[in-house]
Parts: structure tokens; sequence; C-alpha cells
């Protein structure tokens, strides 16, 4: 029987797991988005839960009690500014986890965790990566086409 | 040690592994740009999950 067996060991011990959580709890609230496994996803999922309903208390305390939890003093500014203020209404819930696909190597089961209403921020976040993205190969094929006139015009060879 | 007694006939073996057979992944399609996919998963495709969830850009270098 797996009476009293919930929760996951993550095969770590105690002081290893709580650290890794820890890590992992600090990395959501402040990326709103993190790709892990799902056994990963679902072990901290409750962790970020209790630690909104702390930033919707919002008082002293609360705020003591999570930064004795997070890693991170922005981490906690975050969670009782920006994010625990989305979830006035709900009551729990707050993440969404998500699979999509498995990993190279272990074949692990990887999943993304991310917090409700943050999609917005997301899609600001991608967006200006791939506008980075975007100049970046922009200026790789001009610093190229330069290169090789350079070359053509000077006569050496350089794509041997 | 102990060791087989008779050599195992080719129907013994192709016998016992008639039950052997492995059975094809269920896959449902889907929704956006109907491909086969693992259900409860982001499509690897096209990168949505249940409409709107655009999960990972990918892109053909
Ligand atoms: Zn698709």
């Amino acid at each position: 029987m797996r009476h009293r067996n919930a929760g996951y060991k993550l095969g770590r011990n105690t002081s290893h797991r709580r650290a890794l959580l820890r890590n992992l709890v600090t990395s959501i609230v402040m990326e709103d988005r993190v790709e892990t496994t799902i056994t990963k996803a679902k072990a901290a999922r409750p962790h970020v839960e209790k630690l909104i309903t702390l930033g919707k208390k919002g008082d002293l305390h609360a705020r003591r009690l999570a930064l004795s939890y997070l890693q991170t003093r922005e981490a906690v500014t975050r969670l009782f500014e920006t994010v625990a203020p989305r979830y006035g209404e709900r009551n729990g819930g707050y993440l969404r986890i998500v699979r999509t696909g498995f990993q190279k190597g272990d074949g692990a089961e990887k999943a993304f965790i991310e917090l409700l209403g943050a999609e917005q921020v997301l899609d600001e976040k991608r967006q200006k990566r791939a506008e980075i993205r975007a100049k970046r190969r922009e200026e790789l094929d001009k610093a190229m086409a330069e290169q090789q006139q350079q070359s053509a015009g000077d006569g050496t060879d350089v794509s041997s | 040690m102990p060791n087989p007694k008779r050599r195992h006939s080719k129907a013994r073996t192709s016998k016992r592994r008639a039950h052997d057979a492995l059975t094809a992944t269920g896959l449902s399609e889907c929704p956006n740009c109907h491909e086969r996919k693992l259900s409860h998963r982001a499509c690897p495709k096209c990168g949505t999950y249940k409409g709107r969830d655009v999960l990972e850009v990918k892109e053909a270098s």
C-alpha cells in the first residue's frame, strides 16, 4: 500500500531536494515559465502555489515567510508586487504544466511549467528574443558578404 | 549447474513469441496543423497546445 507516501523524492536526499526545489521555484517566480522534467514540475507546483497564497496575504509576516523560502530578495519583491496581484479572484490553480517532449540522452519527459496570466509577458519576451536573433543574423550575413567581396577584390581565397 | 535437457524447437520459440507483439502508439490529430501527435502534449511540429498556447518557436535553420 502506498498510504502516506505522497510527494516526490526526486532521487535526492532531503537537503539536496530542498535546494533543488527552492532554486526551481525561485526561477519560476522570476521567469514566469521554466522548462524542466515533468516530475520536477509536478513537485515544484505546490510550493509555488503556497508562495502565491503568501503573496496575496501581503503582510510583513507573509513576506518574511516567503523570504525564508525563495533564494533572492528580487524574487520576493516580484512575487508580492507583480505575480500575486494577478490572482485576486482565483483560489489556487495558478500554474499550468504542458508536456513538450522527451529529453535526449535519458528520455525523460520534459514540460513547461508556467504561471497563468503571464502569457503577455512571455509573448513579449519571445518577440524580443526573435528580434535580437534576426538582427544578429543580419549582421552576420552582412559581415560575410563584405568578407567575400574583399577576398574577391585582392584575389585570396577564404573558402578553403 | 542445471542445464537444458533438450533442444528448443523453432516452433516452440515462435509460439512463445506469438504474444510478444508491440502495439502501435495511439496518436491523436493536432487541431492546428493536423499532424499526428501524442495526446496531452504540445505538438512538436507547430508548437501549439489547446489553441493559443504557442510553446516553442520552431525554425528550420
Ligand atoms: Zn501541430
